[in-house]
């Protein structure tokens, strides 16, 4: 592929696998609050296909990571390319319409809203004199985008609120991958779920991999992580620590990295019975 | 669109919930957030009906739409803001400030009150304008933004008035240019089978009827009720919130200056100290109405019941020979009733 600014918009899965440019990649990206340093030389790479899983514990600069790439907040240092073009992002609608779409644990959905009404969400159809809402083909443009995705609903009218969480999570995903996201960063998609719950969602995770979409993973759980990543980033008090491939990590170590190494060996020795 | 390639999705089980039910139809019904009010309204009117003889009559009726008018069309817009997640404490003086305004303006400047009007509408949504941006850039609660608004128009209305006229009240305007045409857009008359209504009954009318449009069908309706719903997903999902915000600010401000108009072309002259705590009706036809106080839900439809409700209380007490004292407490009673009742409907239908 060679780097001609007019890049595919629509069809990741376009993208050869040799040589690509990744669709989203930071730069020793840094964030400060005032004094206070959030994050500092981070380094990330999402490629078309590919899963990245940042991990971290509470603390570490996860949230603020994904606030750059969101839109929310713009990093202090550092640069932030899509398509291998430099750019910065003044509001989630700017991610956005580069195909950047993020998915948030506990702020994807309006829960007191209809599933429909919150599937289109800022990108209602309209129709007629009046750009009136034109709530059928919503309706059953959801219903039907849902049931791809495994969720049958027999009422798209019900306060989405009253879907469990693992079916949220999944509008919000469905939601993204149908307004044509590239992109999909989302934010401990498994955190509140269950384990089958879980399952559910990293099945998708998995399936948007497959469809060419470029998955930024981020959780604390390395397990949900390993499962699903292709690479592997861990942050810790707002610094990387760690950046490696599948193949050259195990799920031990990642547990053991993530756990903080050293910590976890003395935390068994003092818990053991 | 790339979700055409259904890859293993389509084959994979499809997760069904054994535990959600259909809906049935009077269930629905039921989850609408006026229905409350509704069955209100009818008990109410019901009960008027009985004890108070002149209170069927088709002329009463009519003095019941009109108090309903001047407060519905104002609680039109505030319903819009509170759905929107906000609040204004500041509207029951606004409506006094623009017909102050406009008044003032005409009268000493020598316009034509049409002119008049027009500029005190900008004064009106300027501090519209000002609620809504002041709220949004400072983060503080409405509540707090507004209540210094609501004390700062309070004085001004009554500080200015007396600065200009030497009293309380403004001269009347009766005789100026563009008066006729104007009274009859906002406070006029009609006759309909001998019984005499007022125009801001056909007003309030249309105004609901466009807000529930606009609310119900339109891309704005749908970001008022995700801005009131969870204002962080909304924004992060792209939905300009602050513009949408003062832009309902605007809109409340909008409303209280057509009551304003109303209230100078009907009355020629305003009284400086007009207006204060009917900020509080609005919000009660609003909250009766079945708006959420915490944002996300509610219907304009709903807020009209609300202010037929209040209507129909001031003046049904009237009717039945009362004394008129006890009106605030049937309000209160009410008001609790209807929370309480709005309450266990929605948690009702919710549980169904």
């Amino acid at each position: 592929m060679t780097t001609i600014s007019e890049t595919p918009t629509r069809e990741p899965s376009d993208h050869g696998d040799g040589g690509k440019t990744p669709l989203i990649e930071l730069k020793d990206v840094g964030k400060s609050y005032g004094n206070i340093i959030a994050l500092s030389g981070i380094n990330l790479r999402v490629g078309a296909g590919e899963v990245t899983g940042v991990l971290g514990d509470n603390g570490a600069g996860k949230s603020t990571l994904i606030k750059i790439m969101a839109g929310l907040h713009q990093q202090s240092e550092g640069q932030l390319l899509v398509d291998g073009e430099e750019t910065r992002f003044d509001s989630p609608k700017d991610a956005l319409k580069k195909g950047i779409a993020t998915v948030y644990q506990d702020l994807a959905v309006v829960s007191l809203m209809p599933v429909w009404r919150n599937f289109f969400l800022g990108q209602e159809l309209r129709k007629g004199p009046f750009r009136a809402l034109d709530a059928a083909a919503m309706r059953a443009t959801t219903k039907e985008e849902l049931h791809k995705m495994g969720i049958d609903l027999p009422d798209v009218d019900a306060p989405i609120g009253s879907l469990s969480g693992g079916q949220r999570q999944c509008v919000a995903i469905a939601r993204a991958i149908f307004f044509g996201a590239r992109v999909l960063i989302l934010d401990e998609p498994t955190a509140a779920l269950g384990v089958k719950q879980s399952g559910m969602v990293l099945r998708y995770i998995s399936a948007a991999k497959e469809q060419g979409f470029g998955v930024v993973f981020i959780t604390h759980n390395p397990h949900h992580a390993y499962m699903v990543g292709d690479h592997f980033v861990l942050l810790n008090r707002g610094r990387q620590k760690l950046d490696c491939t599948y193949d050259e990590i195990s799920l031990d170590d990642l547990t053991k990295e993530m756990a903080g190494g050293d910590e976890l060996e003395t935390l068994t020795h003092e818990l053991r019975r | 669109m790339t979700t055409q390639a259904d890859l293993d999705l389509s084959k994979r089980t499809v997760v069904t919930d054994e535990r959600v039910r259909k809906q049935k139809p009077f269930q629905r019904l039921l989850v609408r957030p006026e229905i409350g009010a509704l069955f209100g309204a009818i008990i109410i009117f019901v009960f008027f009906a009985i004890v108070a003889p002149p209170f069927r009559s088709p002329e009463a009726l009519a003095t019941v739409l009109y108090a309903s008018s001047t407060i519905g069309i104002m609680a039109i817009g505030v319903s819009l803001l509170m759905i929107g997640g906000e609040f204004d404490l500041s509207t029951g003086v606004a409506v006094t400030f623009s017909s102050i305004a406009a008044s003032m303006l005409a009268y000493n400047l020598h316009l034509n009150v049409w002119l008049g009007s027009l500029l005190a509408l900008a004064l009106a949504l300027g501090v519209g304008f000002l609620n809504g941006y002041l709220v949004m850039k400072t983060k503080i609660p409405s509540f707090l933004i507004t209540l210094s608004t609501f004390l700062m128009l309070t004085g001004i209305n009554l500080a200015v008035t007396k600065l200009v006229t030497g009293q309380v009240a403004t001269q009347s305007i009766s005789n100026m240019q563009g008066f006729d045409s104007a009274k009859a857009v906002f406070a006029s008359s009609f006759t309909v089978g001998g019984v005499s209504i007022r125009v801001t009954v056909l007003w309030w009318v249309l105004f609901t009827l466009i807000s529930t449009f606009v609310l119900m069908k339109t891309r704005i309706g749908n970001w008022i009720f995700a801005v009131g719903g969870n204002q962080d997903s909304a924004r992060a999902i792209g939905v300009p919130v602050t513009k949408v915000k003062i832009g309902l600010f605007m809109f409340v401000a909008f409303c209280a200056w057509f009551v304003g108009m109303h209230l100078l072309f009907a009355f020629n002259t305003v009284q400086s100290g007009q207006g204060v705590g009917n900020e509080f009706l609005y919000i009660i036809a609003a909250v009766i109405g079945g708006c959420l106080l915490t944002g996300g839900f509610g219907t304009t439809v709903g807020a009209m019941i609300g202010a037929f409700i209040f209507g129909m209380t001031n003046q049904g007490i009237v009717y039945a020979g009362w004394n008129p004292d006890w009106f605030k407490f049937f309000l209160g009673a009410m008001l609790l009733f209807a929370v309480v009742a709005n309450n266990s409907f929605r948690s009702y239908a919710a549980k169904r």
